[in-house]
């Protein structure tokens, strides 16, 4: 372990520490935060016993399907608009303030649109996920050598393979970065969707507990989101580190 | 490039702004006659709406609440996070360290912590500053980081050979080279400060263009809810270009 996931490691569980004493001495009261261990105890029996296991499904499910969309729609999408510089300059303004618009208030609309089940949800997470991977694409072709692009030329390679051979490995850390934050948004976006508007899934659960002022049950899962949304970018950021030294190997 | 030519791409420009605001307006109508009025408003009396709101002192009185809190939020959060962005950028293993925590925290939907952030601060203004700053003041501090730790050794260097005060070096060196990066922290900041701070409102407050947004939905009064989104849609792509347009530029300076 390097010095510097020590020192990380040393961070988290430092602030945990300080949690927990000042919860167990009551400098922090049991109205407004439980002790961490209390929160972690709950959530294992909570896990035990499967209370969320249904919750957790039909949220997993919904990010996993808006953040295959938006990959796939948002990479689309960036590779036309980065062809068409004049549609591009139009694009530039409305996605540097498209995350202050908030998208969930269109959930009664999405309703409409595709009825009351996963797809109003799971339509949020693609809306708040496809931005972030239109961007990184678009600033992945833009750093693009140009010189790359004359050799895929001077060799004669068609427009599909070029990309693909090309454009595409040289685009990769900018379009690993967009998957980073596409997985993050569509997380957002249906997690916020429950939490705010439906009656199912993690978010709500969390909104429930609240409502009913349980809040043991309320922070286990507050800490569950938390836990997992660490994980999950710890594996992404591993991941990406080993792509990047074979890269450098090469 | 000459004044006439300069002139044409203007008119070329808002040309294609007109073509994709008219796209824009007949997607809407369509997706009206799809849906119809128990969720959307068209077009044209959306906009008749948001004119009439516009002239009511409840909006004004709703919209103070959400500037003044967007003002606190953003003053906040820019100034903690340019400080911290500073300090971890000047110390490289604290940023190492920091830097994958942040990561962390800004991809965390910080709607679920809202509850906490009720319990801590109470309802009210403070809660919705908080909620501001929460989710505005990552990127700042993400961007302030990466703007130190890429300034150009070499002219640290040329500081030193040229017997630069610490301050003079800050002055003449330092700012202008971070300033760029700080900017476009800042310009990300404000709009997911923006959107903190209307989804605070949207839960525990009376007050502001969140709350008028989610009464509007929990009492179906349709036209309301969609006039308020477009103002606020509006004020946000204005206020995105414009400072875009000035990122641009101070970028170009360099």
């Amino acid at each position: 372990m390097s010095r510097v996931a020590r020192a990380q490691l040393a961070v988290v569980c430092g602030f945990f520490a300080v949690l927990e004493l000042l919860t167990r001495a009551g400098a922090i009261g049991p109205l407004t935060m439980i002790p961490p261990s209390a929160m972690a105890a709950r959530l294992w029996t909570m896990l035990m016993d499967g209370e969320i296991n249904a919750a957790m499904a039909q949220t997993f499910a919904n990010v996993a399907i808006a953040f295959a969309l938006s990959v796939g729609l948002g990479f689309a999408a960036g590779l036309t608009i980065h062809g068409l510089p004049r549609l591009r300059r139009l694009f530039d303004p409305l996605l540097a303030s498209y995350y202050a618009v908030p998208f969930f208030v269109f959930y009664p609309l999405l309703i409409a649109l595709f009825g009351l089940n996963r797809w109003p949800l799971v339509a949020i997470g693609l809306v708040f996920g496809a931005a972030a991977m239109v961007i990184a694409t678009l600033n992945g072709l833009d750093r693009v050598p140009p010189v790359l692009r004359k050799l895929a030329r001077a060799h004669g390679l068609g427009r599909a393979q070029a990309i693909l051979l090309v454009v595409l490995p040289a685009a990769a850390p900018h379009l690993f970065t967009g998957l980073k934050l596409s997985l993050a948004y569509s997380f957002i976006g249906v997690i916020a969707g429950e939490f705010i508007l439906s009656g199912s899934g993690l978010g709500h659960a969390i909104a429930d507990a609240y409502d009913s002022f349980d809040n043991p049950t309320m922070y286990a899962l507050m800490l569950f989101v938390v836990a997992l949304a660490i994980s999950l970018n710890a594996a992404l950021h591993v991941w990406e580190q080993r792509m990047m030294a074979r890269r450098s190997r090469r | 490039m000459s004044v006439r030519d300069a002139g044409e791409r203007r008119s070329l420009r808002l040309g294609d702004a007109g073509l994709l605001l008219l796209f824009v307006v007949l997607a809407w109508q369509a997706l009206y006659e799809a849906v119809g009025e128990v969720a959307l408003t068209p077009p044209v009396a959306t906009l008749a709406n948001a004119g009439a709101l516009l002239r009511s002192p409840v909006f004004w009185g709703h919209a103070g609440a959400t500037a003044s809190a967007f003002t606190a939020s953003l003053a906040i959060g820019a100034a903690a996070g340019v400080a911290a962005g500073l300090a971890l950028g000047f110390r490289r293993f604290s940023g190492l360290v920091a830097e994958p925590i942040l990561t962390s925290l800004y991809t965390l939907p910080k709607v679920t912590l809202y509850p906490l952030v009720l319990l801590v601060f109470g309802l009210g203004l403070s809660a919705k500053i908080a909620f501001g700053v929460m989710h505005g003041v990552i990127p700042v501090i993400l961007f302030t980081m990466n703007a130190v730790r890429n300034v150009d050794p070499v002219h640290l260097k040329t500081a030193r050979a040229l017997n630069l005060t610490a301050l003079q070096t800050a002055a003449t060196i330092l700012a202008p080279a971070v300033a760029p990066e700080i900017f476009t922290g800042l310009r990300v900041g404000f709009s997911l400060t923006l959107l903190g701070v209307i989804i605070g409102e949207m839960f525990a407050s009376q007050r502001g263009l969140g709350f008028m947004i989610i009464n509007g939905i929990n009492t179906h009064n349709v036209p309301t809810m969609m006039a308020v989104i477009l103002l606020i849609v509006a004020f946000a792509v204005a206020a995105g270009t414009l400072l875009l347009v000035a990122d641009h530029k101070l970028h170009r300076r360099r």
